[in-house]
């Protein structure tokens, strides 16, 4: 089963220009305003998610995604739809990129039995397999054998794909990690590990966190491919970089590590105030130089793909998506007392199909 | 019927579901060139090849995730822990993902995986290699648990477990390895979930699960020996599900109750169980329900010692003689 790869390397970045990249040449106006519509609308929901969180609406732990948007974007927009993606709590900009709806992701939150989850998960633990996305995971770093398993399970099938597999900067130090490094790398498996890499586990700067040159580089202990995306809120070189490792993997069954960069502009989760450990002058500057949204927005302006009247538009459809939403989710009906019990084990559900006799559950 | 040992038992089962189900591969350490550390998957590599009987290296919470991830997607993986005691390093795969995925994704996915290995003390591999999980595992909602005592049981429960839709943790016994007795060929299946009386008696309901059984077979022919007592021998074979009918039947015939195990005592099996007696058969019993576990300590290196920690045929007979008084 193990095949050797070859020596690890870096993909060479002399005269990189992500908007002429083959992947990125071909793109229409159409699916360049579909870019930037999609992570407005990753933008405007959250934004709406906050105020319901504020309102005390949502429950628990809110880890809003603002910021880091062509990430998801751009990893999603190169996969077919064979290929399959997994990640970790921050998850609603993945959950909107694959195609779940405002409204059941929304719900979830509520804690509404119409929520993708039925209100079971919560806003760390959207689902979708239908799309392919295998979750939403809480544990840091504890999806990454499962994308790692995915990933086994498409080349022992047969089936074409590969496996997005998401973690954060912090992630990185997880055992579960490296050891799904080897085991992706030994066996020879569709997967690319993707580190979104804002700078920060909670309070914790990744200077502060992770030994080493790079994040990214650690896949060379594991002889496997890596590159590191600078510009992570250009969601065209996202697009460019994450489409050649998915190839790699889809095709010649070679992993990879991709490390983006990118910044998230809220607190970890809405509940950290987020004043100890960065400066606001940080944030802003990011946010005046980096903005994943703006970039987009200014060079499609530039190529006048956008004009102030599409992105008044797409800003206006996304609000009143967003707060739809809301709306959809404050109407929708809480799970009952009934519903604890069920979707636990596939046969308690199956009753017909039962195999099993005697008790599962004990009171 | 044919006669074979408990390893054979286990092998022959998953050679069965291997020819059966093209979605079903063995995956642990040593399970294919090394012919497995206790070779229950002796000879499977040699007939089913690198793809279904895979090697993987020393990284538990890693291959088990795997295995989890490969099971979301329909495979039927048979993971071997070389020592059931090392699921502790997988804790957070078995716990939070093979338990919660199902769970949190409002029923989408479930995960068609099983755990097995060897899960007892009394080799004298000290406290690191002797741990006994099946209370643990039990305790989480959404996994099965599953610990066979003899052959037939080992096979037939076995089989049920590969085909099963939910996590499975399956936990044999080193010290029945090598143990023989009759397995029917072919095909049968056990349910998880269904208990067997493996003694029938009026005076006492001597109830557990594991290697113990088998000491209580042996208390039992004591009991009637030296005392004419007639005990009744019922091994769980599956925690969970649970057999409660078989369990209250019992105790309503003979209004006594010693449990047997390997487990330490606290929040154990029996714990359960005399807890179930007590809600549901409380004025059927004449004496409290007594149970014999291991002593409550790590697990003891030094041989007689272990010896004694564990349960006994002579600490179950006098335990027995205890519940009767
Ligand atoms: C095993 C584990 N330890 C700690 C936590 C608490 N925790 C949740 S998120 C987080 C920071 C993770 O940061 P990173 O991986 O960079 O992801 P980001 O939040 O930046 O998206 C911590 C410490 C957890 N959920 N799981
Ligand atoms: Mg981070």
């Amino acid at each position: 089963m193990s095949k050797k790869s070859p020596s690890p390397k870096k993909a060479d970045d002399a005269g990189y220009n992500a908007r002429t990249a083959h992947i990125n040449a071909k793109l229409g106006h159409d699916e360049l305003i579909a870019l930037y519509r999609d992570m407005v609308r990753i933008r405007r929901f959250e934004e709406r998610c906050l105020r319901s969180y504020q309102a005390g609406k949502i429950g628990g732990f809110l880890h809003l995604y603002i910021g880091q948007e062509s990430v998801a974007i751009g990893c999603v927009s190169v996969m077919g739809d064979d290929d399959h993606i997994i990640t970790a709590y921050r998850d609603h900009g993945h959950g909107l990129a694959v195609g779940m709806g405002m409204n059941e992701m929304m719900a979830e939150m509520y804690g509404k039995y119409t929520g993708c989850s039925k209100g079971k998960g919560g806003s760390m633990h959207f689902f979708d397999p239908s799309r392919n996305f295998w979750g939403g995971h809480g544990i840091v770093g504890g999806q990454v054998p499962l994308g790692t398993g995915l990933a086994y399970a498409l080349k022992y099938q047969g089936r074409k794909g590969a496996c997005l597999t998401f973690m954060g900067d912090g992630a990185v130090n997880q055992g579960a990690v490296h050891e799904s490094y080897n085991l992706a790398a030994l066996m020879s498996l569709p997967v690319v590990f993707i580190v979104e890499n804002n700078g920060y586990s909670m309070g914790t700067s990744q200077e502060r966190s992770s030994a080493g040159p790079s994040l990214a580089q650690r896949a060379e202990g594991y002889g496997m491919n890596w590159d590191i995306i600078e510009n992570g809120y250009d969601v065209l070189e996202v697009r460019d970089k994450v489409d050649r490792a998915l190839k790699l993997a889809r095709d010649k069954h070679l992993p990879s590590v991709l490390e983006i960069r990118t910044y998230r502009y809220r607190g970890h989760s809405v509940a950290d105030p987020d004043t100890t450990y960065r400066h606001k002058d940080e944030i802003e500057t990011y946010k005046a130089t980096k903005d994943p949204l703006m970039f987009c927005q200014t060079a499609l302006l530039a190529e006048k793909v956008l004009t102030d009247e599409i992105i008044a538009k797409i800003d206006e459809s996304a609000r009143a998506e967003a707060e739809n939403s809301a709306q959809f989710a404050e109407a929708s009906p809480f799970p009952t007392v009934d519903d604890l019990q069920k979707d636990v084990y596939w046969e308690a559900d199956n009753p017909a199909d039962r195999k099993s006799q005697g008790t599962l559950f004990f009171n | 019927m044919p006669v074979i040992t408990y390893r054979e038992a286990l092998r022959h089962a998953m050679a069965e579901e291997l020819d059966r189900d093209p979605n079903v591969v063995i995956m642990g350490e040593e399970v294919a060139q090394f012919n497995g550390a206790y070779k229950i998957t002796e000879g499977l590599l040699a007939k089913y090849g690198p793809k279904r009987i895979v090697d993987t290296p020393i990284s538990e919470a890693g291959f088990i995730g795997m295995g989890l991830g490969a099971s979301m997607l329909g495979m039927r993986p048979v993971m071997e822990l070389m020592f059931f005691s090392f699921y502790s390093v997988a804790f957070d795969q078995i716990f939070n993902n093979a338990a919660n995925v199902r769970y949190m994704s409002g029923g989408l996915i479930n995960c068609p995986i099983v755990l097995r290995g060897p899960a007892n003390g009394g080799t004298n591999v000290g406290a690191t290699h002797s741990h006994t999980p099946e209370s643990i595992a039990a305790y989480h909602p959404g996994i099965k648990v599953v610990v066979p005592s003899t052959p037939a049981d080992a096979k037939g429960l076995l089989k049920s477990a590969i085909r099963d839709n939910d996590p499975v943790m399956f936990l044999e016994n080193t010290l029945l390895y090598g143990e023989s007795g009759e397995v029917p060929d072919g095909d049968v299946l056990i349910p998880l979930g269904l208990a067997k009386v493996m003694r029938e008696g009026t005076d006492i309901s001597i109830i557990g699960h594991g290697r113990a059984i088998q000491m209580a077979l042996k208390s039992a022919d004591l009991l009637k020996e030296k005392h004419n007592i007639n005990a009744e021998v019922i091994d769980l074979r599956s925690i969970r599900p649970l057999d409660e009918e078989t369990i209250l039947a019992s105790v309503r015939k003979t209004n006594r109750v010693l449990y047997v195990e390997e487990s330490k005592p606290f929040c154990s099996v029996g714990a359960m169980v005399a807890c179930l007696i007590q809600e549901k058969a409380f004025d059927y019993l004449d004496a409290p329900v007594m149970r014999v576990n291991s002593v409550d300590s790590p697990a003891i290196y030094s041989m007689p010692v272990e010896k004694l920690q564990l349960p006994t045929v002579e600490r179950i007979y006098q335990s027995a003689l205890n519940v009767l008084k």
